[in-house]
């Protein structure tokens, strides 16, 4: 069932919603909360795709939807362009593996660096037992860890380390795509670098496909070919990332560029003129659901939701956007 | 006359192993008005400097400092029960996480009106009416109604603004912000660091911020002290230590970080090998050297002090800027 047209994206939502039913209190009814609307994102074979926003906006619940951990209400998710929903559960974690924010949780304290990393190898039965050790030490070097680290446990290690070992367990399979989800943000800044250098390195070496879930644009700007910003549940805005970066379409990507605080000792902290209320999902407001912080608000976002309004391959869901109606 | 002037503030930790230095004879001063921005890596000793200056120190620590001045007065050696009387008054602290330093079991009403009925008046009328002018100040929307709302009802941004009222309820001289938007998205973040800056240079306060970004340092300090290691090992006017670090440390971190429209997309990011030292037992020397492209023998030995330039600005590096080029070259 391959489709032609899709072979060079590794990954690809189509129109994938994502419905909870929330608990409104004892003896009340429950509400739905749309935590994905309709995100239709394409991550092409062998490039680094961005997806920024702010806590709340549903980056997780969409990776946990592109990893297999949570069905969507709607909507279809692609791999190399063969619908999921004919795979089980392993044929997923075969292609696609995530490497979590906080190194301090995301690894079994009880067990062995060498146990953590072979574990994929015994859950798909990879091969002969013998040969585990051998691919968790070519692992290991891979991601700059020193062998001898295979035998302890993961309190002897450092931040950076651990978060080396969070990347070997990901890889050790040779999966085709690594959903980054805040890789660094847990990690001080001189540790920072070294892990994005090797992320950078390792997808250069293997060939893999990464989506990185970041709220430090810098960093998104940095590593991604292209950038998608989330906003209650919609990609806002999606393209190229020198063209999002150099040419935003959507309020919400400029306020959030604004909000980056480059080391310029000559730039004040900048006034986003963001209200500070982030909408209620469960009572999301009427039409575009951006316009109660939005500075540019016409009539129109009050009412009518905007379409995606695409120039070029750069997307932006913003009334504002359209030039032909300017 | 400075606000707070601290002279080699030293904070020992008794441990199993021996006594821990986290923080060693660092000094510094804030003025009025002046925000002071102490940045550095986990492990630094930048939080324990906070807490020292508040007394606040786990009980074991042992706090020593030449000079403790607080408006002009000793506070060093103070009982704790005058000591209780500044905190929250005259020098208030904003710490990181707004979700577990507000009580859940209390409404931000009763915490707010509970520092003012403590420092200023029992007056609960006047209390109220100060939280809700403060809640207001800190951009907070029907200000009245929130009083009455539990920690858990607001989200990360507000809990911090309510942090941030609960601070400036007894009109502080000074404010020690330890981290106070490490936890909050970059919008939250921008805006929270406006509306501090902006209160104050309302309110004439000094301002000590405490963070690991070099990006909110860079917007909002006018002096910048890098700590590594318990040490201070740069400090100067933020401009001048942001346009030319002296400190190999602080050049290092400055080359870690991707800055838009300056580092090339996918170009390699400089790092700082190594890991920080450990701290207990007896401590001689540079503590950066083990991790320092330019160390040399003597940077195991020799004191690693503050040497101040002509425009304020000091660096602790033993071996000059012009010394380590000359061999760099050759």
């Amino acid at each position: 069932m391959k489709d032609k047209n899709l072979v060079d994206s590794a990954l690809e939502t189509k129109d994938v919603t994502c419905v909870f039913q929330v608990s409104q209190g004892f003896m009340k009814g429950k509400k739905p909360l749309a935590a994905v609307k309709g995100v239709s994102l394409k991550v092409p074979k062998g490039q680094v795709v961005g997806l920024v926003g702010e806590s709340g906006c549903g980056k997780s619940t969409l990776a946990s939807i592109l990893l297999g951990l949570q069905a969507p209400t709607k909507g279809d998710v692609l791999y190399s362009g063969e619908s999921a929903s004919g795979f089980n559960r392993k044929d997923v974690a075969r292609r696609i593996q995530p490497i979590f924010q906080d190194p301090y949780s995301s690894l079994n304290p009880t067990k062995t660096i060498r146990s953590i990393v072979s574990q994929p190898l015994r859950i798909h039965n990879v091969g002969d037992p013998s040969e585990w050790n051998a691919k968790v030490a070519e692992i290991l070097d891979l991601v700059g860890l020193p062998r001898r680290a295979a035998g302890s446990y993961p309190s002897q290690l450092s931040g950076g380390q651990r978060q080396r070992v969070a990347i070997a367990r990901a890889l050790i399979m040779r999966p085709e795509i690594v959903i980054c989800d805040e890789p660094t943000s847990a990690l001080d800044v001189s540790v920072q670098s070294q892990i994005l250098n090797l992320l950078q390195d390792l997808k250069e070496e293997l060939g893999l496909t990464y989506l990185l879930i970041s709220h430090n644009l810098a960093v998104v700007e940095h590593l991604a070919d292209r950038v998608a910003v989330m906003y209650l549940g919609r990609i806002v805005e999606e393209g190229p990332s020198e063209d999002v970066f150099a040419d935003p379409r959507h309020p919400y990507t400029r306020a959030l560029l604004e909000s980056v605080l480059t080391p310029d000792p000559t730039l004040s902290v900048p006034d986003t003129h963001l209200g500070a209320v982030f909408p209620n999902p469960i009572d999301p407001p009427s039409g575009c659901v951006f316009h109660p912080r939005c500075a540019d608000c016409i009539d129109k976002c009050k009412t009518i939701a905007p379409e995606p309004i695409q120039d070029g391959d750069h997307m932006a869901e913003c009334h504002l956007a359209d030039r032909s109606c300017q | 006359m400075s606000i707070l002037e601290v002279e080699n503030l030293t904070v020992d930790i008794p441990v199993a192993a021996g006594m821990l230095h986290p923080v060693r004879s660092i000094s510094f001063s804030v003025e009025k008005g002046e925000t002071l921005c102490i940045v550095g890596e986990s492990g630094c000793g930048k939080s324990l400097t906070s807490l020292a200056l508040m007394g606040l120190l786990p009980k074991a620590a042992i706090r020593r400092a030449d000079k403790l001045l607080f408006r002009g007065e000793e506070i060093g050696d103070l009982p704790e029960r005058k000591m209780a009387h500044l905190r929250g008054g005259a020098m208030s602290m904003i710490f990181q996480e707004p979700m577990t330093s507000l009580n859940p079991a209390y409404t931000i009403g009763d915490q707010l009106m509970e520092v003012f009925r403590r420092h200023v008046t029992r007056d609960k009328a006047a209390a109220r009416d100060r939280a809700i002018y403060l809640l207001e100040k800190v951009g907070i929307s029907s200000a009245a109604s929130r009083l009455g709302q539990y920690p858990h009802q607001l989200s990360g941004g507000l809990r911090q603004r309510v942090m941030i009222a609960m601070a400036l309820m007894c009109e502080p001289e000074l404010i020690i912000a330890d981290e106070p938007t490490t936890a909050l998205d970059v919008t939250i973040q921008a805006q929270i660091l406006h509306l501090l800056a902006e209160l104050q240079n309302e309110f004439d306060m000094g301002l000590i911020l405490i963070t690991h970004d070099l990006g909110v340092v860079a917007r909002i300090a006018d002096k910048v002290q890098v700590m590594y290691a318990g040490r201070t090992v740069e400090e100067g006017p933020a401009r001048a230590v942001f346009d030319s670090p002296q400190h190999p440390y602080t050049q290092g971190l400055l080359r870690c970080i991707p800055i838009p429209g300056k580092t090339k997309r996918g170009e390699r990011l400089g790092a700082v090998p190594g890991i920080v030292p450990n701290l207990v037992g007896d401590l001689s020397g540079c503590m950066f050297r083990n991790r320092c492209p330019h160390a040399a023998p003597v940077c195991a030995t020799a004191d690693d002090s503050l040497v101040t330039g002509p425009d304020g600005h000091a660096n602790a590096c033993i071996r000059p800027e012009p010394e380590r080029v000359a061999e760099a070259v050759a």
